[in-house]
């Protein structure tokens, strides 16, 4: 592990755990590492997920995030470290294991022509013991879709079908892989609430994702990675707060010069482009900004303060935005890693 | 045994509602069966082993291998590789499926379509051309079994040697052509020069169809070739296990 993954990493979990100091872990993974071919695709992966949280392992693709969650879930060897899922080995106990969760893969699909209530009943079929599977159909509004064949389902309709399959084992943990991918904005937004409702089920979920929007709006806690490692964990808020602390306030103008701001109390640094200007600062560098526009009798409309996300949490720590695709040399080798 | 059942029944209807397989591993035997039932139709073969016995009794049953070699080096490995590249076999693994359990569902699907179309293809047969049964149906179904578990290993083994449903298809057409060609069930054996002969003799089609027309036609069980077949079978499994990829 690197010092920047150490420290933090350390702080943030020892103060979710003290706010809940019964939380039961449901996924322990320390140092889990993955080579494939010579090619590291996870280098050190540490992190811990409590009962009834939705966890989050954020980072961009060829990250390793996949790989990581397919260890947990013991559909493929690990490398090194250790790794304890439902107090489960995956690597050992793999068919055990795989009764009690549920998942949603990345880039897996079901027969064209299988029909929504065969796929359930499938399903249900091979993880026995769990509910009736026409309840899940029901529960997750499939009921009118029953008898449609997988291809003729729209995408939110195909995540919704992938989500019953997930849950219909009654999973106490669900793995669910870039779920929102591909999915239009008014789709991803029903997903969300499909997450939601799952932990309302009663389900711990583990979610990969390289959206920091959703992992900032889902996840009571994510672990950055970045090219195999996890780099923070934490809560998305304790992660800003800990890494974002500045304040960001921006407006447009066109005041042909604004450089002075620059001097003006709080302020850090001025940014300018074209109409936008950016400024960062702290503590009430705001106010201070307004009073200085307006002393110069600049009154913009828009004058507002920035709130710091999850990407420049990740841009921070990494010195690399989460959208920069990886270096063409990486990208080879890991495209060929499955992610 | 109950997922297993569940297993089998949705690979029936799944490949009852692809047309174009469909149409392609049971209605394309019986199509070349109506031409050469055109050409030679009832006549007696004139000489060699089978002599005096009518054409389309000859072929009626290596017909029947030859379904059995269209699933197996087409509709098979076609269907098991297009499950791979998709990500089916591996959603279905993550969900706890067994290796054996899908091998096995895929073995018994095969011999449920192998039976359908060789009932139509009897039916036909018998129909048009006057075609008798079976002499001894306990032979033939001995055949029968052992031929079906050779083409469904191979399948599988094509069908986990192919990395995509595209490439699948591509060599399980060719392999079958030249089978079918090559076998005895496209015109009589003795008019290929010896080299292709061969090749014929090379390719588990040949074996399968000389014990299935002696099973037929009341000359018992060809050991010797049914042998060849068997350990065809048993080969591909054994290779099988070794190479099968869920992913």
């Amino acid at each position: 592990m690197t010092r920047a993954s150490d420290s933090p990493s350390t702080e943030h979990t020892t103060s979710a755990a003290a706010r809940a100091p019964h939380s039961e872990l449901v996924v322990t993974c320390r140092g889990l590492r993955k080579v494939y071919r010579g090619v590291v695709a996870v280098e050190s992966a540490t992190f811990n997920v409590a009962r009834g949280e939705i966890f989050g392992l954020l980072g961009p693709n060829g990250a390793g995030k996949t790989t990581t969650v397919e260890c947990l879930q013991g559909l493929r060897r690990t490398d090194g470290g250790e790794a304890r899922v439902l107090g489960l080995d995956p690597q050992r106990q793999a068919r055990d294991l795989r009764r009690r969760i549920g998942c949603q893969l990345q880039q897996s699909a079901l027969p064209d022509h299988i029909k929504v209530w065969e796929a359930l009943d499938l399903f249900a079929a091979l993880t026995p013991g769990g509910r009736d599977w026409r309840a899940v159909m029901e529960e997750w509004g499939l009921g009118d879709k029953r008898g449609a064949r997988f291809h003729s389902l729209s995408g939110g309709q195909k995540q919704r079908l992938f989500v019953a399959l997930a849950v219909v084992n009654e999973p106490e943990l669900v793995f669910l892989d870039e779920m929102t991918t591909g999915l239009d904005p008014a789709a991803r937004r029903d997903a969300w609430d499909l997450i939601r409702e799952m932990r309302e089920h009663g389900a711990t979920v583990v979610l990969v994702t390289h959206f920091m929007e959703e992992a900032e709006r889902l996840c009571d806690r994510v672990a950055i990675v970045d090219r195999g490692r996890v780099v923070a964990t934490g809560s998305p808020q304790g992660l800003i707060a800990g890494y974002a602390d500045g304040v960001r306030v921006a407006f447009t103008t066109d005041a042909p010069d604004v450089t002075w701001l620059a001097t003006v109390p709080h302020v850090s640094s001025v940014e300018r482009h074209a109409l936008r200007v950016e400024i960062e600062g702290d503590g009430p560098v705001l106010a201070h900004v307004a009073a200085a526009l307006l002393a110069h009798g600049i009154e913009p409309l828009d004058l507002h303060p920035e709130t710091p996300s999850l990407e420049d949490v990740f841009l921070r720590i990494t010195g690399h935005s989460l959208r920069d695709e990886p270096e063409p040399a990486q990208r080879t080798g890991r495209l060929s890693l499955g992610e | 045994m109950r997922m297993l059942a569940k297993m089998v029944w949705l690979e029936i209807k799944l490949f009852a509602r692809e047309p174009l397989t469909l149409i392609f591993t049971l209605a394309l035997p019986l199509l070349i069966l109506m031409v050469l039932g055109g050409i030679f139709g009832g006549r007696p073969i004139q000489g060699g082993r089978y002599v005096g016995i009518r054409a389309m009794d000859y072929y009626l049953p290596g017909y029947v291998g030859l379904v059995l070699a269209s699933i197996g080096t087409i509709s098979l490995p076609v269907h098991l590789a297009g499950y791979r590249e998709r990500g089916i076999l591996r959603r279905f693994r993550a969900s706890g499926m067994k290796e054996s359990s899908m091998l096995a569902s895929q073995t018994l699907v095969t011999i449920a379509i192998a039976i359908v179309g060789s009932m139509l293809l009897f039916a036909l047969g018998a129909g048009a051309y006057g075609v008798h049964g079976p002499r001894s149906f306990g032979d033939f179904a001995v055949v029968f079994v052992i031929s079906t578990f050779c083409f469904t290993s191979l399948g599988v083994l094509l069908a986990s040697a192919m990395p995509t449903a595209r490439a699948a298809q591509a060599v399980g057409l060719l392999i079958w052509f030249v089978m079918m060609f090559l076998s005895g069930t496209d015109g009589p054996l003795d008019l290929l020069p010896a080299g292709l002969l061969d090749v014929g003799k090379a390719l588990p089609l040949y074996h399968v169809v000389i014990p299935m027309v002696d099973a037929w036609n009341g000359f018992g069980i060809n050991v010797m070739q049914v042998g060849i077949v068997a350990a065809v079978g048993l080969a591909a499994t054994a290779i099988t296990l070794r190479v099968f990829r869920w992913e």
